[in-house]
């Protein structure tokens, strides 16, 4: 008898473990919110620290779950833990019977307009990260080419008045990322990257770091504090450059604020409904954070990626084989004796 | 002009559309290695003069970017060209070559 595993979210964990669970004999059901799989790896366009497309990455995951079942357009409405099987009732109007439910409802980002200060969503000028992905991937450019850019990390990450003290993690990589790639696309720009500290913690991060500061990449030491309008519709922006101790402020013509990473609402929901316990950070709480993150404090529950915290693809993809095999074990000792 | 008995200070605040980038780009070309200071102030600590005197060639490099060129010819301008940050560079950075370049570019 196959057992049924219920993937909520369909995101790269999702997809990862799907397939994993999908080639270990499972019956597995992906269930996700939006029209179409691969959460916001299909809205990026290319990846730290390869500059790979996302495209790939998510076509090799698409390659993995042909035969997994998916639900798109699908909302988990009810969840309840029966005896020893959750009883899903999905927005499709199918219910599940599942031996084990794999949470992979990652991370909605930080909504920007939060920071007031920064003026996105007040000035033209002012975009997140996840706008100039969207532009890079749709192929457009600013138009007149700007003369001066500016990246601002951690918005909305180490930042407790706006809610979130953690840090996002990928931030950091993804600003020195499109900083590159901005001054490729616009050479004579003046780009500048605002930050606390550099946390370019993976192979090749630093790498790229140091490409960005060859490529003439401005690294200023130092939170923005505000942006505001010049007479000739610029935005003015300041902050303290750290390193010299002094104020300093420049006009720029774009400004891209780096937003970090926050738990998703549709996963809170679906923990809501079985009260899953989340940490002081909102994200989910692991059995333990160190020998079984992929483990919820409910029998045959599990995590994958960022719904227990902010994670890198990579990380997310080898939480997700790992979800794997913690539930191919849970089944094997819970079912089949 | 009557005197009030007070004066405006001058703004301390860096402004960076008011900075001299064609000096810096110059010496970027000529430097390549001068875009690689990663602020660690290995060169700073090991300075034999920046135990008496205020010296700095991390900060003197970022005075130049911020467009304060004499701000890092005081900085320099004790440096003896001994070569010891040269040394602890960890980005390996040619240090004393940098020094002579930028006392150059900037005729300082």
């Amino acid at each position: 008898m196959k057992n049924n595993i219920l993937v909520i979210g369909g995101g790269p964990a999702g997809m990862e473990a799907s397939a994993a669970l999908s080639r270990m004999g499972y019956n597995v059901i992906l269930a996700e919110k939006e029209k179409s799989l691969g959460g916001h790896l299909a809205k990026w366009d290319r990846l730290f620290p390869d500059q790979i497309p996302a495209k790939q990455v998510l076509d090799s995951l698409l390659e993995g779950i042909k035969d997994v079942k998916c639900f798109t357009e699908t909302d988990v409405n009810s969840i309840n833990l029966l005896d020893r099987s959750y009883n899903a009732m999905l927005s499709n109007g199918i219910t599940i019977l599942a031996d084990a439910v794999l949470l992979a409802s990652g991370f909605d980002l930080f909504k920007a307009e939060k920071k007031e200060e920064y003026g996105y969503g007040i000035y033209e000028g002012v975009l997140t990260n996840a706008d100039l992905e969207k532009a890079f991937k749709e192929g457009k450019t600013f138009s007149p080419a700007p003369m001066a850019i500016g990246f601002v990390h951690c918005v909305g990450s180490r930042d407790e008045k706006a809610g979130n003290p953690a840090c996002s993690k990928v931030c950091c990589a993804t600003a020195v990322k499109q900083a590159i790639e901005t001054k490729e696309l616009y050479p004579d720009a003046n780009v500048y990257c605002f930050y606390m500290d550099l946390r370019m913690f993976g192979r090749h991060y630093e790498d790229l770091y140091l490409r960005a500061q060859k490529s003439g990449i401005r690294f200023i030491r130092g939170r923005v504090s505000e942006v505001s309008e010049t007479a000739d519709g610029r935005l003015l922006v300041k902050a303290e450059d750290t390193l010299s101790s002094k104020p300093l402020k420049v006009s720029l013509d774009r400004l891209v604020l780096m937003a970090g990473m926050r738990p998703s609402k549709a996963g809170r929901a679906v923990g809501h409904q079985l009260n899953l316990t989340t940490e002081e950070d909102g994200f989910f709480s692991s059995a333990d954070n160190l020998l079984s993150i992929q483990r919820s404090k409910l029998p045959g529950f599990f995590y994958a990626g960022a719904c227990t915290g902010p994670k890198t693809l990579p990380d997310t993809l080898h939480e997700a084989r790992s979800a794997a095999m913690e539930i191919d074990r849970y089944i094997k000792e819970n079912f089949r004796k | 002009m009557i005197d009030f008995g007070f004066s405006v200070n001058p703004s301390s605040r860096i402004n960076l559309d008011a900075a001299d980038g064609e000096k810096f780009h110059r010496l970027a070309a000529l430097e390549p290695d001068a875009l690689k200071c990663m602020a660690c102030g290995s060169c700073s600590a090991s300075c034999s003069a920046a135990a008496f005197e205020d010296t700095s060639l991390r900060r003197a490099l970022l005075s130049l970017q911020n467009g304060l060129s004499d701000d890092a010819a005081k900085l320099l301008s004790h440096c003896m060209l001994c070569g010891k940050c040269t040394m602890v560079c960890p980005r390996g950075i040619n240090t004393r070559h940098l020094i002579l370049s930028i006392l150059k570019i900037y005729s300082l």
